[in-house]
């Protein structure tokens, strides 16, 4: 892997920016390997990363339909917090932060991770007792949290409308001001490298289309390809994890939705957190570039249009307006939507499956951006060892018929 | 936008309804002879079809009727609407 430093940058500039090497190999897919894993997105090749590096499992391939970071991973807003209500979301979601915060050292590739804070406002008094438990949850779990009054955040986000006469009156909020923003696209290119670098085979281009058992034991995976022998195939993909479970007999708890965010034109500096509401369902940031990214709720059939319906967009930016009234002439660039699967709890299911040898990690909903590099440290070891890390055992595919669901509508910060 | 088509009220737009998930799920008839993967597999799992699906709405709005509508979910064409109590 060719190591990018300064020293490095400089010289290539000198030569005029002649000699830099692909960031990956664009691999074909060999007959056979270790591990496969299918689903070339921020999750999937984390675990490959992490499979390599700590785990010593190098025979590995990454199978992406389309191309890499043109799923989700491309297609979210980009938060990261830790501030989850349960113990086991706490948990993961936290070892994911502190994942984040080494990540560029980590990856020799910077992902822009900015720590600008994530303020969670609340509009009722029922909001502010949910903020105040869950500060107070987050305090216990050694998470970073601050219940704010109206006018720390005034002071916070002046654009804010924080009178008493709002149509959404703030009457507090959390802050976690270890939570905020990275560049996503970044987030999958810098695994793939890190990961390419360790000798794991990234083919793009790959879509399975089936899933050969012998005995009761994965054996192979059917692609657009050719087949592919795999001693353990772990199933990585938002979007369309019910269809692959499907081709080995499974039934997941996921539900398949459409949700939508969009990008402003470019604007001078004048948000500096994560602002989101849970209760009118509004979540803002603002890049580097000045744009405002804006995310919206989903809808509610089922579908994989990749598309959402106009009613939502409309409902997110009628809130975001009443809530930042120096919004209301700002143009839209960009509109989107990407597929997520909800489980029932809308917690994510990352273990194995009544198929030997056979794992998933999916069902992540709205929220999976900011676990990336955490889900797939837990999934490699979870792949290496057969078997989940005390920090994936409260997610299996099990809980639900055991019942020991972690119910995270509403309980976390929601809007993710 | 969806325009739906209520088999009472005719053609609406899809704000008037609420989307009710996939038809066809039957209440098992005896659940105390259920084990725990058999209730699971009644109150979670889901086929959460890409491709044609037969799932329930309720006119919220107007007539406040169930029925069943065939989506096809890549497309989100409708392909039918039909009363309750039709399986195919």
């Amino acid at each position: 892997m060719q190591r990018y430093s300064l020293p490095h940058l400089i010289r290539r500039g000198l030569r005029g920016q002649r000699g830099w090497t692909r960031a990956w190999r664009k691999a074909a897919p060999k007959p056979s390997y270790d591990v496969v894993i299918v689903g070339g997105g921020g999750h999937g090749l984390a675990t490959a990363y992490y499979l390599a590096k700590l785990h010593g499992v190098r025979n590995v391939a990454v199978l992406e339909r389309g191309w890499l970071g043109g799923g989700n991973v491309g297609r979210n807003t980009a938060i990261v917090r830790s501030n989850y209500l349960w113990d086991a979301s706490a948990h993961i979601y936290e070892f994911s932060l502190q994942l984040w915060e080494g990540l560029s050292r980590e990856l020799n590739y910077n992902v822009m991770f900015s720590q600008r804070g994530v303020l969670n406002l609340g509009h009722s008094a029922h909001d502010m007792h949910g903020l105040a438990r869950r500060v107070g949850a987050n305090k216990l779990n050694g998470i970073d949290a601050e219940l704010l009054s109206t006018e720390q955040i005034a002071r916070l986000v002046p654009i804010l409308d924080t009178s008493a006469a709002a149509r959404y009156p703030i009457l507090g909020g959390t802050l976690q001001r270890r939570g905020g923003v990275a560049r996503h696209d970044a987030v999958a290119w810098g695994y793939a490298r890190a990961a390419d670098a360790l000798g794991v085979d990234i083919v793009e281009g790959c879509e399975v289309t089936g899933i050969r058992a012998a005995a009761g034991r994965v054996a192979a995976l059917e692609t657009t390809r050719g087949e592919i022998r795999a001693g353990k195939v772990g199933l990585v993909v938002a979007g369309n994890a019910s269809v692959l479970a499907a081709m080995a007999g499974l039934r997941l708890p996921i539900q398949s939705h459409p949700l939508q965010a969009l990008v402003t034109e470019p604007l001078k500096p004048v948000l500096d957190p994560v602002v989101m509401s849970s209760a009118v369902h509004v979540y803002v940031s603002q890049t580097d570039r000045g744009e405002l990214v804006l995310g919206a709720g989903i809808d509610a059939p089922t579908s994989y249009d990749l598309r959402g319906s106009f009613r939502v967009i409309e409902h997110t930016l009628a809130a975001t307006v009443e809530l930042f009234p120096i919004f209301s002439r700002v143009r839209m660039l960009r509109q989107w939507a990407g597929t997520v699967d909800v489980c029932p709890d809308a917690s994510p299911i990352i273990g194995p499956t009544p198929m030997e040898g056979l794992f998933v990690n999916c069902g992540w909903g709205t929220g999976g951006f900011k676990a990336t590099p955490g889900s797939g440290w837990v999934f490699a070891h979870t792949l290496a060892h057969g078997q989940p890390h005390p920090l994936n055992a409260p997610f299996g595919l099990d809980r639900f018929a055991a019942g020991a669901l972690i119910d995270e509508h509403g309980a976390a910060a929601v809007a993710h | 936008m969806l325009q739906i088509p209520c088999p009472w009220c005719g053609p609406r737009e899809d704000a008037e309804f609420d989307f009710g998930g996939e038809a066809d799920i039957q209440r098992p008839a005896d659940p105390d002879a259920l084990d725990d993967a058999a209730w699971a597999d009644y109150l979670f799992m889901r086929v959460n079809r890409r491709g044609v699906q037969r799932e329930q709405w309720v006119h919220t709005a107007g007539c406040r009727r169930w029925f069943v509508v065939e989506r096809d979910t890549v497309t989100n064409e409708i392909l039918q609407a039909s009363t309750m109590g039709r399986r195919p």
